[in-house]
């Protein structure tokens, strides 16, 4: 796909964005210190003496962070960096104890890597990551509780963070609405960021910039901090890049800025001017040791690591037939795929999909539960797909088994058994209630004879009525139109 | 009875082993002591309720056989270590009535082995200083002092005084860039900067991160081992520790110097160095030579760069590490509008002049457009300065020089108020040590004409703490150098 083309009075414009996305690492306690990372604790109540920024006071690095990244970074396609440093991000504010992050800077854990995303035309890209790197996250100020008064919490002071920026690869909101579902997919895959958005454990900044088609290098761009939902994100891209276009369309210029997304407008606007870009004094951390790992370390991580979406992905549709398009759809998350191919497994997998993708998960969502919960296990969604596939139900009187396993959890072999659904394929049989039903419509029988064939539809569901469902659509078709004719 | 405090720790030790005296007589002597040089104003804090409880426990150990290694020795500890309930302020305005929940690594392990802390040590503010004038409390006095009250040095200056005027049995000290080794020198006491690594920073409050380390002041070099054996040691709360084994270091005294080859750098020439000072160097290398040691030539040849390096180096880590200091959690706040007016008003109200101008300097040399030329440029040199030593110590096993260019000077001197640079020159031997990391120690080596007492130095190969010991054990022997009378 190409990308997204703004049309201007003079010219065509193409946007440049590249991404910056906080995750919150998932591990107990917080990158420097014991303090726990729970979430929804009372305020400052995981709160060490070392996130406190007492005197005298020392970071230890916490080794499941480092595993952490190194995972997401594998998973990233990207190069780990055997030798990485820590450094100070220096700056004072009231929920930053130390009045420095510690972050890393010139030398970062993880280095180059990409991440393939596929897009709704059915193409996909490669988007490049230009780097992972591991830092604490700072506190949070809260200003609404008082008007002469701010309030610190600092329980998410130190929490681990992973900070990935990608190339300015993107050409479209859609490419950058695609990258974080698929970032956000691989995370959770590997258990090393809950990817929730909208509670903060994964953030973006998005910096935009806009060029005429054709030309070459990057205009000014600007970035915007802490835009917390893909919809957002995608909105805050389009709405920016117009917004240069038109400017440069009316002959002015953009500045370099840091600016806001406003959610309720839609729109931009300034938070901080270049000139008063804060100076952050980045130096190595001289209370810890440069982060050196051993291939043994690495190796073993890769060891543990799972098969993500995209790998996922492509084997569904090279092995089990499906179209990348349900692929995908399936493959979001890992507990879906997992269902999944738990219910495929020797079954028809395409119809699987199809079932999964309609019926169920139409199911999960009107009784409002997770998969877990699902009263129907994917074992007995494949039974109920190879009852189909093997002509021992059809398709009508399977919605109805379907139903019944929605609400009793019973396999669909013991409700077919007990219900006597069984499709009837039976030649004689069905012959017989066609019988009934010629006889007992002579008028449409006529009308059919004299050219009305559209009343074939009718006939047939006069046959399947009178045989309660069970007959096998197929052949009263074949049956029927053999008596009419 | 005799004096007690005139005894070292292992006279000490056995007096109260073989029943001569108790821990609580003991304590009394020192706290009578500390009464009678109130005037030195050699402790900031004292703690006479405590240290009589704490004698009292000890005496208990003593009469069950169980006393551990400083078992009821008084000690004076530098209120740069945060002691658990007791005010830590680091002579700084802005600490002021900070008193810690937590205790610092090496006072804990004092602590354990049985040692009576008697109160806390006055030093230059946040350890910025040579003579101890720039703290809050205002300076120390040389116990030396004739006719003019001259400094101690600084900036542990509060634990040489008090080691030399008899006020504690020994005391802690902290070396970042000569502190421990100049008061020592200017007080007549034996002081040593153990490796960087050797001693866990946990619990002290941070002055420059990648140079601070602490080390005992003593009355003479055996009570130095006693103190390093218990303060040393690998702590996972400090990342810098070293994992090196901690030998006893007190086995080393008295063992044989001969074939050991002792460096003499040719560039500790300098200009400013007192002929006094250059003659008792001379004859330290003869007391050496005459034990059998091999006295060598060497050269340190970027010695003349280590002040200016240590100059950036330090104020950048210093700046960073006193960003905590706002006024926000503890310590001392004056309120302002808004945040940022609170910073500026509780640090210019907290912070002392020497303090600011390293705050500043600090972060000048890590700005944006600076960086490369000060601080890159320092690291680079401050390699240079390590390498010199790993080249000396392929000549020789110990590098012998003076501790300061001079004796104590008085008090308020007008040329180095009005000129810092002449303040920070008495470092010059004392900084390039610290650059690189090494051990050294200062003892006494005899009176000047004035009757003031001068130092040597002996710096060792990073963690040979034991030839210090050796060479330093025979020196003293040799020296009989006799405190204040």
């Amino acid at each position: 796909m190409t990308g997204m083309i703004i049309e201007g009075k003079t010219a065509k414009w193409e946007i440049v964005c590249g991404l910056e996305i906080h995750c919150q690492i998932i591990s107990k306690s917080k990158m420097f210190s014991g303090a726990s990372t729970h979430y929804g604790s009372d305020a400052n109540e995981n709160v060490s003496f070392i996130d406190a920024g007492m005197p005298g006071m020392l970071p230890t690095l916490n080794e499941q962070c480092v595993r952490q990244a190194i995972k997401t970074g594998l998973g990233l396609n990207a190069k780990i960096n055997k030798y990485s440093e820590f450094a100070r991000k220096n700056y004072f504010y009231a929920d930053l104890p130390q009045g420095y992050q510690i972050s890393q800077f010139k030398y970062p854990i993880v280095g180059e890597g990409f991440v393939k995303i596929d897009l709704e035309d059915g193409s996909s890209k490669n988007i490049g990551i230009e780097r992972l790197h591991i830092e604490q996250d700072a506190g949070k100020s809260i200003h609404d509780i008082s008007p002469t008064k701010s309030f610190i919490d600092l329980n998410r002071a130190g929490v681990g963070l992973m900070e990935i920026v990608t190339k300015p690869d993107f050409r479209s909101p859609e490419e950058a609405g695609a990258f974080l579902r698929e970032l956000r997919s691989i995370v959770r895959y590997l258990g090393t960021c809950d990817g929730n958005m909208d509670e903060g454990s994964m953030r973006c900044d998005v910096n935009v910039s806009v060029r005429k088609v054709g030309e070459e290098g990057f205009r000014t761009r600007n970035e915007m901090k802490n835009v917390n939902s893909v919809k957002f994100v995608m909105q805050a891209i389009e709405s920016e890049a117009r917004r240069h276009v038109e400017t440069y369309e009316n002959g002015g210029t953009i500045e370099q800025e840091t600016r806001q997304f406003d959610p309720a407008t839609g729109k931009t606007k300034v938070m901080r001017k270049k000139e008063f870009a804060h100076d952050y004094r980045y130096f190595p951390e001289p209370d810890l040791l440069p982060l050196v790992l051993d291939d043994a370390m690495i190796e073993e991580i890769k060891a543990e690591m799972v098969e993500l979406p995209d790998a996922k992905k492509a084997r569904f549709v090279h092995d089990l037939g499906l179209t990348p398009y349900d692929a995908s759809v399936l493959c979001e998350s890992r507990e879906t795929a997992e269902w999944f191919e738990k219910a495929a497994y020797g079954h028809d997998a395409k119809k699987v999909a199809n079932w999964m993708m309609g019926d169920f998960f139409a199911m999960l969502n009107e009784k409002k539960i997770t998969l877990e919960e699902s009263p129907i296990s994917p074992e007995n969604l494949g039974k109920l797909v190879d009852l189909i596939t093997s002509n021992v139900i059809n398709g009508k009187t399977a919605k109805d088994v379907f139903e019944i396993m929605a609400e009793t959890g019973d396999s669909p072999d013991k409700i077919v058994e007990e219900r006597g659904l069984k499709q009837v394929t039976d030649t004689a049989a069905i012959e017989a209630v066609i019988d009934e039903v010629i006889a007992a419509n002579p008028d449409n029988v006529a009308a059919y004879r004299g050219g009305k064939v559209a009343l074939m539809g009718w006939f047939v569901g006069q046959v399947m009525k009178a045989s309660k469902g069970k007959a096998n659509p197929g052949m009263v078709n074949e049956l029927l139109k053999k008596k009419l004719s | 009875m005799a004096d007690l405090t005139k005894l070292t720790i292992s006279e000490a030790r056995n007096g109260l082993k073989n029943k001569e005296f108790t821990t609580v007589e003991l304590t009394e002597a020192y706290l009578k002591k500390m009464d009678e040089c109130r005037k030195l104003n050699a402790f900031v804090c004292e703690a006479p309720e405590k240290a009589l409880e704490q004698a009292r426990a000890s005496q208990e150990k003593y009469n069950h056989n169980s006393a551990g290694d400083l078992e009821g020795i008084p000690l004076g500890i530098k209120d740069l270590f945060c002691t658990k309930g007791m005010a830590t302020t680091a002579c700084s305005n802005i600490l002021k009535g900070f008193v810690p929940p937590y205790e610092s690594t090496v006072t804990s392990k004092l602590l354990e082995a049985g040692a009576v802390f008697l109160g806390k040590l006055n030093l230059d503010e946040f350890a910025m200083g040579g003579s101890n004038e720039t703290s809050a409390f205002g300076p120390v006095v040389n116990p030396w002092s004739k006719d003019v009250p001259l400094v101690a040095g600084g900036s542990s200056g509060g634990s040489a005084a008090a080691v030399a005027a008899d006020m504690c049995a020994a005391a802690t000290g902290t070396d970042t860039g000569g502190s421990i080794r100049q008061p020592s020198a200017y007080c007549g006491v034996t002081g040593m900067k153990p490796t960087y690594g050797r001693c866990s920073r946990y619990g002290i409050i941070a002055f420059a991160s990648s140079l601070d380390q602490a080390g005992p002041i003593a009355k003479d070099v055996r009570d130095c081992a006693i103190m390093l054996k218990t303060m040393a040691g690998y702590d996972a709360k400090d990342s810098t520790s070293a994992r090196e084994n901690v030998p006893d270091f007190e086995s080393f005294l008295g063992q044989d110097i001969k074939g050991m080859k002792v460096g003499i750098p040719a560039e500790y020439r300098v200009d400013a160095l007192d002929e006094e000072v250059a003659a008792y160097w001379r004859k330290a290398s003869e007391m050496l030579k005459s034990r059998g040691a091999e006295i060598v030539d060497i050269s340190l040849p970027h010695t003349k760069y280590a002040l200016a390096t240590y100059y950036i180096v330090a104020p950048a880590e210093a700046s960073s590490n006193l960003a905590r200091y706002d006024g926000l959690r503890y310590g001392n706040r004056v309120d302002g509008a808004h945040l940022d007016d609170m910073y500026i008003n509780s640090r210019t109200a907290g912070f002392g002049r020497e303090v600011k101008r390293r705050i500043m300097m600090g972060t000048y040399v890590l700005s944006a457009g600076y960086y490369d030329a000060y601080y890159l440029k320092a690291q680079k040199v401050r390699r240079l300065i390590r390498d010199d030593f790993v080249k000396a110590f392929e000549k020789c096993d110990l590098i012998l020089t003076p501790t300061a260019p001079t004796a104590a000077f008085p008090i308020g001197d007008k040329s180095m108020q009005d000129n810092p640079i002449l303040m920070w020159l008495n470092d010059i031997f004392t900084v390039a040590v610290s650059l690189a990391g090494l051990p050294a120690m200062s003892l006494p080596v005899g009176l000047s004409s004035q009757g003031l007492p001068l130092g040597m130095q002996l710096i060792g190969r990073a963690f040979d703490e034991a030839s210090i010991f050796k060479a330093a054990a025979g020196l003293e022997q040799d020296i009989a150098f006799r405190g204040i009378k």
